[in-house]
């Protein structure tokens, strides 16, 4: 579903890539986070997926199309199949939750009649029926997000790119934000969520690549947060990280400097178990 | 993309960013009323020269006794002389289409009436004016070859074009609708950089929407449409104001009082407005489709 071959990604001249060399597959239907200190390359891994900035070098393939050769026309039709969602949520604060999550139909020229059925449906699936009329400051931050999530999902799309979406967010939200994520996930769409909310990663038990300074340092299925003894420092101060960081299971990690096709995360366990032993399932 | 939708965002977009619009609207007002003026000024001379180039004649001044004419050298045109050159005008039609012969008694009672109220007529006497062949042309341009066969033949004075007199007057009302022109095109530039600087900053108060929109996959020309439309509209509202100014500055300036008050002058009208304005709508259009164009290339990614 996405592919990146030792893409590298430098901003400008003469600095450090933002991304040096990273090869990373994720199947379809995975669940994958990407966690990583700030400026460990989480959203440029992101943006290249979704062509906002092209690699420096390396190929990266999204859905069956190699984004170093899209032309620019093309790229609209790229992003109708990717949902993103952000830490701040991005909802145009004059138009209601119904208009905000119906924008993203209407500006693609979609009839009224298909905006009329699926933002509704749409609404449901995130929780929120009732609150269509709402503007954006009407809302508590977890629901502003369900909107944003609302909006990424309402053209269904196959790949659905998260980047810090509970950065805002208090713990308890936050977990009902990852909750809706694997839901979406569920019903057949690729998620990859870029993250450094320790709690949340231990609490779903999905597969975890850890970036250091561009790099691909770790990736585990099932695993959890501290689970990157190659990560260089572990990060420190999570905000809204309520739970005890999963630092004390250090065993399950191994360092992958390279990492082959991996089989689609299956079935993740509900969110509220803990020390899940399925842990460590990785292949070469 | 839907018409309702498009058309919804652009009268909010015009709506959110009023003062911009209205000074958009201002600018291409005045900017495209210099301009019509600056045209129609230059009409204005095309339709004189073709008024007075058909009424315009060459004289071919006689000698008369005390003439002041160095060619005459103080002896006045005999007979034989005068018709010799009206035998030879004669036979030069066309491109001499007619000829008039003015004696000096008829020129000097033309002239007392031309200038009855003017004090000139009382000192002006007989004896300053000339006999004189009134030769009309087909063509206004080929006096040249009038003085060529008369210019010091005997018995002639001297040529004179009135033609020459005209283009003096005309080479004048050219410069000043040129100078209009080249006015309008400074304020024409200025239209240009206040639309770019508007859509610019349009840009910017709605990055949050082209964001999303970019990111929910629409299409460049959904994203950009608004802009180039938000521009087109105030210009076409600025350039349509100017035009109805236009149209009355003639219907009551020009139709309504030059006209009636220089009755032997021709005068531009109506029609010269509505020939001009579907240049000015579509220039506007055109100039308002490239500006919005490239500065949204410079500002909005994409």
């Amino acid at each position: 579903m996405i592919s990146f071959d030792t893409v590298t990604k430098t901003y400008a001249k003469g600095t450090r890539p933002a991304l040096d060399a990273v090869t990373l597959e994720v199947e379809r239907g995975e669940f994958v986070f990407v966690v990583g200190q700030s400026g460990s390359g989480k959203s440029t891994l992101l943006r290249l997926a979704i062509r906002e900035e092209r690699a420096t070098s390396g190929q990266v393939h999204v859905s069956g199309r190699d984004l170093r050769t899209l032309p620019d026309r093309k790229v609209p039709h790229l992003r109708r199949e990717i949902g993103t969602v952000f830490q701040d949520f991005r909802l145009l604060p004059a138009k209601t939750v119904f208009e905000n999550v119906a924008f993203a139909l209407q500006v693609i020229g979609k009839s009224r009649a298909v905006i009329r059925q699926t933002v509704p449906e749409t609404l449901r699936i995130v929780g929120l029926d009732g609150k269509e009329k709402r503007l954006p400051h009407q809302l508590s931050g977890g629901e502003q997000q369900r909107v944003a999530i609302a909006r990424a999902i309402v053209n269904k799309p196959t790949i659905l790119l998260a980047d810090e979406p509970t950065g805002n967010l208090d713990p308890d939200t936050s977990r009902g934000i990852v909750a809706l994520l694997e839901r979406i996930n569920r019903s057949g769409t690729t998620v990859v969520m870029a993250t450094h909310d320790a709690g949340i990663v231990d609490n779903f038990r999905k597969r975890v690549v850890r970036l250091a300074e561009g790099k691909v340092v770790s990736d585990v299925g099932g695993g959890d947060y501290g689970a990157s003894v190659g990560s260089v420092v572990p990060d420190t101060g999570m905000p809204g990280s309520g739970m005890p960081s999963g630092s004390d299971t250090p065993t399950r990690t191994m360092k992958l400097p390279r990492l082959g096709r991996r089989a689609p995360d299956q079935e993740a366990p509900p969110p509220v178990s803990e020390g899940t032993d399925e842990a460590g399932r990785h292949t070469e | 993309m839907k018409l309702s939708f498009v058309l919804g965002e652009l009268a909010a977009g015009l709506r959110r960013n009023l003062s911009m619009a209205v000074s958009v609207v201002l600018v291409t007002m005045i900017s495209m009323y210099l301009l019509g003026l600056g045209l129609l000024a230059a009409r204005q001379v095309d339709t004189m020269k073709d008024y007075w180039y058909d009424r315009v004649q060459v004289s071919i001044f006689l000698c008369v006794e005390g003439s002041q004419y160095p060619a005459c050298g103080g002896k006045a045109t005999t007979a034989d002389q005068r018709e010799q050159i009206r035998k030879q005008l004669e036979q030069m039609k066309p491109p001499v289409k007619d000829v008039y012969y003015e004696s000096q008694a008829e020129a000097f009672k033309r002239f007392k009436e031309q200038f009855k109220n003017s004090p000139l007529a009382e000192q002006a006497t007989e004896r300053a004016f000339a006999d004189s062949f009134r030769v009309s042309l087909t063509d206004a341009g080929r006096y040249d070859v009038i003085t060529s066969s008369f210019d010091g033949a005997p018995g002639v004075g001297r040529v004179q074009d009135q033609k020459l007199l005209l283009d003096k007057f005309f080479t004048f009302m050219n410069v000043v609708s040129w100078a209009a022109i080249a006015l309008s095109g400074l304020m024409v530039l200025c239209a240009v950089l206040l639309m770019a600087t508007t859509i610019r900053q349009t840009a910017f108060s709605r990055r949050r929407e082209t964001t999303i929109m970019r990111l929910v996959g629409a299409s460049n020309a959904t994203i950009q449409t608004p802009f180039v439309m938000e521009t087109v509209v105030a210009s076409l509202l600025g350039s349509g104001l100017a035009m109805g100014l236009l149209y009355a500055t003639v219907r009551y300036g020009v139709e309504g009082y030059l006209s009636r008050a220089l009755l032997d002058t021709a005068f531009i009208g109506l029609s010269d407005v509505l020939a001009i304005t579907p240049w000015i709508l579509g220039g506007v259009t055109a100039l308002a489709v490239l500006t919005s164009w490239f500065t949204l290339r410079r500002y909005l990614r994409v």
